[in-house]
């Protein structure tokens, strides 16, 4: 797929901490990701891979460097403009889930539609939509609690596509989940990356899970290491 | 936008039913408190007012001694007589009635029943001074009056006590060794604020000296004074003539003292004025420490939700959304609390209100001024833990356990 990058970094460069405290966890990052690809993030921990991450979910800003999301100067905004960045474009998938407690399925599925102000009908209508989709439809009134690992994060996935983004954003999705049950989230993954073209983004420790993207990156000591074809490409 | 963060912070408050009513205990007992005082407070100014006015319309209370009671002038100040009541009637111009009082505490017996009541000798003056109508019978005629006949006009309570259901005129019932008959009932007053004004026994005032007093002493004496005529040069006007008559030289103080009943009724209700705002006072001090009870718990509610906060960053909400949401948050909570404390002090003071005496009277003014004081209460002690909430960092917010 030769389409256009829609992230690009040039020279990012992340400095936590100031004078001789301070460490560098991106030492100068180039990467372009092409719209539709399904991408997995691979390093061991303090690669900077989480560091990078955060920059491209438009959760942290970059020391150094330019990042463009769509063509957009990233590191030029502020705040709020990066947060309505993510209500617009970005979903997000978590290895602990982070779905609200004593909340069910539907109202955390609800919540990216409130922010966009959608009235009640069609947030509904829209959020039980998403559940289908992750073929939760029956457990909408379900908490968390009442929910397995694997079907909380089939929740997570419906509540991140749920505003139809342009790039999911996915950190260690299956991390806390088995063998069989990462499985069938990588499938759902994959579904959403290739019926809906949804970019995909996605940190992982484990090369099982890194076969379903078309895009490798590995990371090491704040640099890009090397990037390779996934057996899915 | 503003309906959706309110629908977010009732569910957030139905999610933690007991946690949201914990918190608010502080305001609901604040705002009832305040609510509570103020209103029994009012009723209480009220009924002040009403027992003062019911002693007739400008009338002026004429008792001997300085200030209230028999003070000051204490041994010396004599009681007045007779002839005093009849110089007032005849030389001060614009006098409706004046009506000599002696009074005695006795106890009224009829057959088995007995009831403990105020005996009440004056002139038939009394009653037009008053204002006061018979409800049956009459009045004492001017034979009975001059002969201090032992003939009695009788309160409603008094009627209760002793006759229940029986009718009381031309019965006859003891009081001391003396045998009353009763000719007259009076209207009844009802409670008139701090003491029972049907609770009385009227005779003609000879027949109170002889038969209990065993003086010609009249404790007070009360002048009605014409509507046409200006109260105060009345008051004057008499003050010089009871001078003269006692005997008082120039530069000597009085030994006798004139009360205006409205002058009294205006003290008497500054006093409870000052003393329900006083009230009201130390009952707001219980109000603002239920803001901080408030703001305690939502400080405790950020951090532990830091995390959902995180869930809300990365999600798209903008930093003034989470501020908004938990300022809401913090005024729903506070304004719920206003409105069970509101309610709280209906019940209240609705119950209270006849217990100690005082009419119930429900002020839509102070309701409203407690109401919006706990919705302020929200804005002001919400605000510190939600600017905490929404300048939260949402990767650190994320990664909180």
């Amino acid at each position: 797929m030769a389409n256009d990058p829609i992230i690009a970094l040039r020279a990012v460069t992340k400095t936590y901490g100031s004078g001789a405290t301070a460490f560098q966890a991106l030492k100068g990052i180039d990467l372009e990701v092409a719209t539709g690809d399904f991408v997995a993030v691979m390093g061991p921990s303090g690669s900077g891979k989480s560091t990078a991450m955060n920059i491209l979910g438009c959760l942290d800003v970059p020391t150094g460097g330019a990042f463009l999301f769509k063509g957009v100067p990233v590191e030029q905004l502020d705040r709020d403009q990066r947060a309505l960045l993510r209500r617009r474009y970005l979903g997000f998938v978590f290895q602990g889930f982070n779905l609200l407690a004593r909340t069910s399925a539907l109202e955390n599925v609800e919540l990216p539609l409130l922010y966009r102000g959608e009235e009640k009908s069609r947030r509904r209508e829209t959020a039980m939509a998403a559940l289908a989709k992750v073929g939760l439809a029956d457990w909408w009134d379900h908490t968390p609690a009442e929910l397995s690992g694997g079907q909380q994060q089939r929740v997570a996935i419906a509540r991140a596509i749920v505003t139809n983004p342009d790039v999911l954003l996915a950190d260690e999705p299956t991390g806390n989940l088995d063998t069989t049950t990462s499985y069938e989230i990588m499938e759902l993954l994959t579904g959403l990356n290739r019926d809906a073209g949804i970019t995909v983004l996605m940190v992982t420790h484990e090369p099982d899970m890194a076969e379903y993207a078309r895009t490798i990156i590995h990371f090491r000591d704040g640099l890009v290491e090397r990037v390779e074809q996934g057996a899915a490409a | 936008m503003f309906f959706t963060t309110i629908i977010l912070a009732v569910r957030e408050i139905r999610r933690h039913l007991l946690r949201s009513f914990l918190t608010v205990l502080g305001i609901v007992i604040g705002v009832a408190a305040v609510v509570t005082m103020v209103t029994l407070g009012q009723g209480a100014t009220a009924a002040v007012a009403e027992q003062i006015s019911s002693l007739g319309a400008n009338i002026l209370q004429i008792r001997p001694g300085q200030g209230f009671g028999r003070g000051g002038g204490g041994a010396q100040a004599p009681d007045f007589a007779m002839e005093d009541v009849e110089a007032i009637e005849e030389q001060i111009a614009g006098v409706r009635a004046v009506a000599p009082q002696a009074q005695a505490s006795a106890l009224a017996v009829r057959n088995a029943a007995n009831w403990q009541t105020t005996i009440n000798g004056t002139t038939t003056q009394f009653f037009t001074a008053q204002q006061w109508q018979l409800e049956s019978g009459r009045v004492w005629n001017d034979a009975e009056e001059q002969a201090g006949k032992a003939v009695c006009v009788i309160g409603n309570t008094v009627r209760q006590n002793l006759f229940r259901n029986d009718d009381p005129i031309g019965e006859r019932f003891r009081i001391r060794d003396v045998a009353c008959e009763v000719i007259g009932t009076l209207s009844a007053r009802g409670q008139g604020g701090f003491q029972d004004q049907d609770d009385v026994v009227l005779m003609p005032i000879k027949a109170v000296q002889r038969r209990f007093s065993g003086n010609r002493d009249i404790r007070f004496i009360m002048v009605a004074v014409d509507d046409a005529y200006d109260t105060a040069s009345v008051q004057s006007q008499i003050e010089t003539l009871l001078r003269e008559r006692r005997s008082i030289g120039p530069g000597e103080q009085d030994n006798f003292n004139i009360f205006d009943t409205r002058q009294i009724s205006e003290t008497l209700q500054g006093t409870t004025r000052i003393l329900t705002a006083v009230m009201g006072a130390v009952a707001a001090v219980s109000l603002i420490v239920g803001g901080i009870g408030i703001m305690n718990i939502m400080l405790v509610s950020v951090t532990e939700r830091t995390r959902e906060v995180g869930i809300r960053l990365a999600i798209g909400a903008v930093a003034s959304e989470v501020l908004m949401q938990f300022l809401v948050e913090a005024v729903v909570l506070a304004c719920l609390g206003g409105l069970i404390g509101l309610l709280l002090a209906l019940v209240v003071t609705f119950f209270l209100a006849p217990v100690i005496q005082v009419p119930f009277l429900f002020d839509p003014q102070i309701n409203l001024i407690a109401f919006s004081v706990s919705a302020l209460i929200g804005i002001v002690f919400g605000y510190f833990p939600a600017r905490r909430a929404a300048a939260l960092n949402p990767i650190d917010a994320l990664r909180h356990e």
